[in-house]
């Protein structure tokens, strides 16, 4: 295979990955009873998602076209837009049913997935600290610290969206999760993380 | 083997025996009455409107919400009681007023309402009730649907005098 066609083929199964299951829950039967604020908020909660699988593939560089410099910056982007989503989402869902999102947020909830959610929000905006702290930290606290927060978001963030029953297909859901967990696998194993949690040899 | 002496062995198992034991529910209180009080489920008042008229159904209906209401002790059914229902339907979400109801018990302590389709919403089809007229002490519940796809659900109260 011609490197052109491997980043063909690449590009076009990332595109289908992301856009897939947003179109699937575009198309929810669910929405018709819903009101807007509540299906921008799912839709948010469906993007953050799509955004856990291209975080770790623009931070491991294995997007093909793209230099680790240009990926790395691109990285920075959709980790904003991340923030943005996650705050749409609850904002959204907080604005749709407030006493359900109270119960969320204070871990009173009859739901175990709104508390793996709320566990994810809190993780997502502190690994945004911490990028956002980098240049005050050394490239291993950094390191260290970006990478134990994001394993944390996309963990429970997977928890949160299989146990839910909504807008996103199931095929598309699990797919989509498994393609996020085994980036971000991917990427920790070959930054090689867990040697940062060995105690350095005086 | 002696108890004389108990080694980390002993320990070990003894106290793992009993966390079985608590844990299965082999223990339970002693119970002066029979029926047990049903409790307020979390989440249960969520969206509630206090006052919801009684009606003959909840909007074009299609879905079955049914239950008895018991008191606490003996256990009698308990007629005449007013139980109050709300959830997220193809007519409405939870907080609108059109999404709220309210029927009466029976001679046999028996409810139903007839109300539009449950369908999932906060990730879960589930259903809300409340009983709050005061003779006995309130109590919310909000029942989760097996499947998505159920056209009825069903709750049932005990409760106890206020």
């Amino acid at each position: 295979m011609t490197p052109r066609i491997k980043s063909a083929l690449l590009w076009g199964g990332l595109a289908a990955a992301l856009g897939g299951p947003v179109a699937v829950a575009a198309t929810s039967p669910l929405l018709e009873w819903r009101q807007p604020v509540y299906i921008a908020a799912g839709l948010a909660g469906v993007i953050g998602l799509s955004c856990l699988l291209l975080q770790p593939l623009l931070a491991g560089g294995l997007l093909p076209g793209l230099g680790m410099r240009r990926s790395r910056y691109v990285h920075r982007f959709i980790g904003v837009g991340l923030l943005v989503a996650v705050l749409v989402h609850v904002g959204g869902l907080w604005i749709t049913s407030p006493p359900d999102v109270v119960d969320a947020l204070t871990f009173t909830s009859a739901t175990s997935f709104s508390a793996w959610g709320v566990i994810a929000m809190w993780a997502t905006f502190a690994a945004a600290l911490v990028a956002a702290l980098r240049p005050r930290l050394s490239p291993r606290r950094f390191r260290l610290g970006h990478s134990a927060l994001v394993a944390v978001v996309v963990l429970t963030t997977v928890v949160h969206a299989a146990l839910i029953d909504g807008t996103m297909g199931t095929v598309s859901k699990w797919m989509l999760c498994a393609l996020a967990l085994a980036a971000t696998a991917k990427v920790l194993a070959d930054l090689r993380v867990w040697r940062l949690f060995m105690r350095r040899r005086a | 083997m002696t108890f004389d002496h108990p080694n980390r062995r002993t320990v070990l198992a003894g106290a793992g025996a009993m966390i079985l034991t608590a844990a299965n529910g082999l223990i339970v209180p002693a119970r002066a009455q029979g029926v047990a009080p049903t409790p307020s489920m979390r989440g249960g008042a969520n969206n509630y409107r206090p006052g919801a008229p009684i009606v003959e159904s909840i909007g074009g209906g299609g879905f079955l919400m049914t239950g008895t209401v018991r008191r606490a002790g003996d256990g009698a059914p308990l007629p005449n009681q007013r139980i109050q229902i709300w959830a997220h339907t193809t007519e409405g979400h939870e907080r609108d007023p059109q999404s709220h109801g309210a029927t009466l018990t029976d001679a046999n302590g028996q409810f139903q309402m007839d109300m539009p389709q449950i369908v999932p919403a906060f990730g879960q089809a589930h259903g809300h009730l409340a009983y709050d007229s005061g003779d006995f002490q309130t109590v919310f519940l909000r029942p989760v649907m097996a499947s998505a796809r159920d056209t009825s659900l069903q709750a049932d109260f005990v409760l106890q005098p206020a």
